[in-house]
């Protein structure tokens, strides 16, 4: 589904991804995992070509994708939802998820309002409000539902689980774990080791832009030294 | 009774075609981040074609027509700037894309000029519209209340689209956040175009539905964008309300002002946007910009160091030959080189708040003009000595600097240049229309330098020494402490608040600065004519001093003083052809996309490749 080849990123003279290479299989949830600062967010913006690499290719479903703008990327079918949310604050809730709409798409779940209301009641009260006065789990549930009105294939979910109530947390990895069965392929950053055991099936660790693991959780379970080298817990 | 209702209809008549051109930049800005200097521009040329097509196509259908197709027409050559100038410069700084609109003024103003000729065209009169109406006992305009009747359906219509269609929504997301919307697989580039493409059609229509109550002319593209500016800074940048409410209330101003203070009809629109600005930064309707907000971080500067030897060798050896001229050269050529020396100091006071500060003003020319008139102002009424009305001219533009910037430092970006804009506007209209003491359009004559400067080489002399002086003076402050923490407010202003520098007074200590020496170069300017006009105080002139800055490289010092001496050597050159600002206009939108390091920048760099100069990898 998605296959990422020698990745080197910059920030103007920052070399900020080393050679990153992985892969994601139809299907599959994918964890990325690293401190704050290791580069995660940075990948996702490489895969989605909001941030050029220097060298390196990112392929998606055969079709080599690096240099293409945005737009084309998120048309292809690769949907991204980013950290810091960025909201729409000056439209409502539904206008925020009309930006997100595309057609839809024979090989992937199709979504609608309606649909996305019901897995998140929260917004269907609020419909008709500006993004302004949201909670940050809202805000999170509105950028996850505003991405999936373009019916992608492969979602980029970069720090779900960041600066949202507990419980809400749990209710996320529910979700995430529906949008699996609904057959969409997911790659989600976490620096939460939990959460991201709960939802993925498969581990992928960076530090400092270059992969230092990737693998199943029961395999990084049986090696405590990489979670403690490389994560914070 | 009945006159005061008549004039507040006049004013609304005459809002239509100003709310017209307004909502059309405001759109542009919202949505692309580009104040679209042009916007003027296609005005007119609105105003052109609807003439054309209204001579052509017969009666009252043929008459709206026009107006529509005008639009339509307008409509399509925005979308070809759009594509030809602005798409190859989107990413590049703020600054770049301003000057690229300023060539278009220039290719527009000739095209127009080539097609139409340089008479003013009279307006026809709209077919079945024609008389006029008794109300209270006061004659008004048919023409005037279908305008009336007209401009609430096109608010309607623009608030529609913009509230209620998945354009709309898209603009306005984009508004907020374009690079989101992008990644959300919206097509950008269509969507700047089409934005360009409304835009330029509502700057279209208001040229051509303004006809029966003007005309066309060649001057209409920059009077009205001063018009223009001021409506979308007190109505807010970006919102359609606001340029409907800010154009009523400017345009009702005016007729108002016309009838009870006929001197000071320009002044108060002016004293009008001072007074909001005060109490809404940002304008009436507007939001407030954070910085950085949309994530355009550009290459950094590489570090500003002083000149090195060969570089201090090159100076040496000009300044020599500059000090030799007299001896063999003709006056003609000292002169030449008076007006040049005296371009490249007041370019190089502009060049110290832009480059060194990122303080892009786009009226600079009321310190150099205002040092002028202050000097000349003394010499007429006061019989003041040459020597100390000199002294004059950049303490009063020092002083002017310093109450204008108090203003203006409040905002930043685009805000920030627009109240620079106004305020030069303020000085240059209380100039032009205070006739009792400036003697308005005439200005004023019979300001010589004393009797021990008044020889041609005496001046030049006196020119040469105060010029270079200013040029090696702004020179040092920018590597003195000032200079440092001027960029540090430049390069990232809550760092430099961090490391506890006063950011506001900084920028604010570099703003008068740079005035009073735009003033020194003012004052040198009054002696050297003899004489001072309104046209130096001009939107022309801040043009000018910021084309010049950025064809010698923003990016650079010696930019400005570089730029300066080649566009009067291009210009004594130039002005000799029929359609030179054609040339000229070319010439900057190509520099724009193709070497946009400027002269300096460009020479540098081909410099550093062929080895003359040490690299920065090279000095570690
Ligand atoms: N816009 C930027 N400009 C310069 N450096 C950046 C920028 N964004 C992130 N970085 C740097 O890149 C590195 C990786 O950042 P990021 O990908 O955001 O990490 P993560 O998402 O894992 O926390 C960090 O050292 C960070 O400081
Ligand atoms: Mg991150």
């Amino acid at each position: 589904m998605l296959e990422v080849t020698s990745l080197n990123s910059f920030y103007s003279k920052a070399h900020i991804l080393n050679d990153l290479s992985f892969s994601v299989g139809r299907g599959e949830v994918v964890a990325l995992l690293g401190r704050n600062g290791a580069g995660k967010t940075t990948t996702m913006k490489s895969v989605m070509q909001l941030v050029r690499p220097k060298s390196g290719s990112v392929v998606f479903e055969g079709t080599d994708i690096t240099g293409q703008p945005p737009h084309r990327v998120a048309r292809l079918g690769v949907g991204f939802v980013p950290e810091e949310r960025r909201i729409f604050t000056d439209l409502t809730i539904l206008e925020n998820l009309e930006v997100g709409r595309q057609k839809a798409r024979s090989d992937a779940p199709v979504w609608t309002p309606e649909a996305l209301f019901e897995i998140f009641p929260n917004l269907w009260e609020r419909r008709h409000n500006r993004g302004k006065a949201m909670s940050g789990g809202e805000q999170q549930m509105l950028t996850i539902a505003r991405t999936l009105m373009g019916n992608p294939k492969l979602l980029l979910l970069d720090e779900p689980s960041e600066g949202i109530a507990p419980v809400i947390v749990e209710q996320m990895a529910k979700t995430i774990l529906r949008f699996k069965q609904e057959g969409l392929t997911v790659i989600i950053s976490e620096q939460n080791l939990h959460f991201a055991g709960a939802v993925a099936d498969r581990a992928v660790i960076i530090e400092g832009g270059e992969k230092k693991f990737d693998g199943s959780f029961s395999t990084l379970e049986k090696q405590p030294e990489i979670r403690d080298a490389y994560l914070s817990v | 009774m009945g006159l005061f209702v008549a004039q507040i209809l006049t004013g609304l008549a005459n809002a239509a075609a100003l709310f017209l051109v307004a909502s059309g930049l405001s759109l542009i800005f919202g949505v692309t981040r580009i104040v679209n200097f042009a916007h003027g521009s296609l005005y007119m040329l609105g105003a052109y074609f609807g003439i054309t097509l209204m001579n052509t196509l017969p009666g009252a259908f043929g008459f709206w027509s026009a107006i529509l197709l005008s639009g339509l027409i307008i409509g399509l050559i925005g979308v070809i700037i759009e594509i030809c100038v602005l798409r190859p410069v989107y990413r590049a700084p703020e600054l770049f894309q301003l000057v690229a609109t300023f060539g278009v003024i220039l290719v527009i103003q000739d095209l127009a000029l080539m097609i139409w000729g340089a008479e003013d065209r009279l307006g026809p009169r709209a077919p079945g519209l024609k008389s006029v109406v008794r109300i209270m006992g006061e004659p008004v305009p048919q023409y005037d209340l279908a305008l009336i009747a007209i401009t609430p359906f096109i608010l309607l219509g623009l608030w529609w689209l913009i509230t209620k269609t998945r354009i709309g929504i898209l603009v306005r997301a984009a508004t907020q956040d374009r690079e989101m919307v992008g990644a959300l697989g919206v097509n950008q580039s269509w969507l700047f175009t089409g934005v360009f493409f409304l835009g330029s059609a509502l700057a279209g229509l208001g040229g051509a539905i303004q006809l029966p109550k003007g005309g066309a002319d060649l001057l209409m593209d920059l009077n009205i964008i001063s018009s223009v500016f001021v409506v979308v800074v007190i109505g807010g940048m970006g919102s359609i309300p606001g340029a409907f409410v800010a154009s009523v209330l400017i345009s009702v101003l005016n007729v108002f002002g016309v009838a009870y203070l006929p001197q000071s009809t320009l002044v108060l629109m002016y004293v009008v946007m001072a007074v909001v600005l005060l109490l809404r930064p940002y304008g009436l309707f507007g939001r407030e910009e954070k910085a950085g907000e949309h994530g355009q971080a550009g290459e950094p500067d590489r570090p500003i160091r002083p000149a090195g030897l060969y570089g201090r060798i090159a100076v040496a050896a000009l300044l020599a030959v500059l000090a030799l001229i007299p001896v063999f050269s003709g006056s003609f050529t000292q002169v030449l080189l008076t007006d040049i020396i005296i371009f490249c100091l007041f370019a190089a006071s502009l060049q110290f708040m832009l480059s060194t500060g990122g303080l892009v003003s786009f009226g600079h020319a009321a310190y150099f003009g205002g040092g002028a008139y202050a000097a000349a102002l003394l010499v007429s009424y006061s019989d003041t000595p040459m020597e100390i009305a000199f002294m004059f001219a950049p303490l009063a533009a020092g002083l002017l600097a310093i109450l204008f910037g108090w203003f203006c430092i409040r905002l930043s970006g685009v805000y920030f240049a627009m109240l620079t804009l106004a305020f030069s506007q303020l000085i240059w209209s209380a100039a032009f229309q205070w006739y009792e003491v400036t003697g308005g359009d005439d200005g004023l004559v019979n300001i010589w330098p004393a009797k021990w400067l008044s020889g041609t080489n005496a001046y030049y002399y006196f020119t040469l020494i105060v010029g270079v002086g200013g040029i090696i003076l702004l020179r040092h402050l920018t590597h003195a402490p000032i200079g440092y923490a001027l960029r540090g407010t430049r390069d990232s202003a809550r760092q430099a608040e961090a490391t506890g520098i006063n950011v506001k007074l900084i920028q604010w200590t570099a703003f008068s600065i740079a005035g009073a020496l735009a003033g020194l170069a003012g004052g040198l300017f009054v002696f050297s004519k003899g004489s001072i006009f309104p046209n130096e105080l001009e939107i022309a002139k801040s043009f000018d001093a910021l084309i010049v800055v950025f064809l010698g490289g923003v990016k650079t010092l010696s930019g400005g003083v570089v730029g300066a001496g080649f566009m009067e050597v291009a210009k004594d050159w130039l002005t000799r052809l029929e359609y030179w600002r054609l040339i000229l206009g070319l010439v900057i939108i190509g520099v724009v996309i193709i070497a946009p390091d400027g002269i300096v920048g460009t020479l540098r760099k081909v410099s550093e490749r062929i080895g003359l100069r040490r690299t920065e990898e090279f000095m570690k």
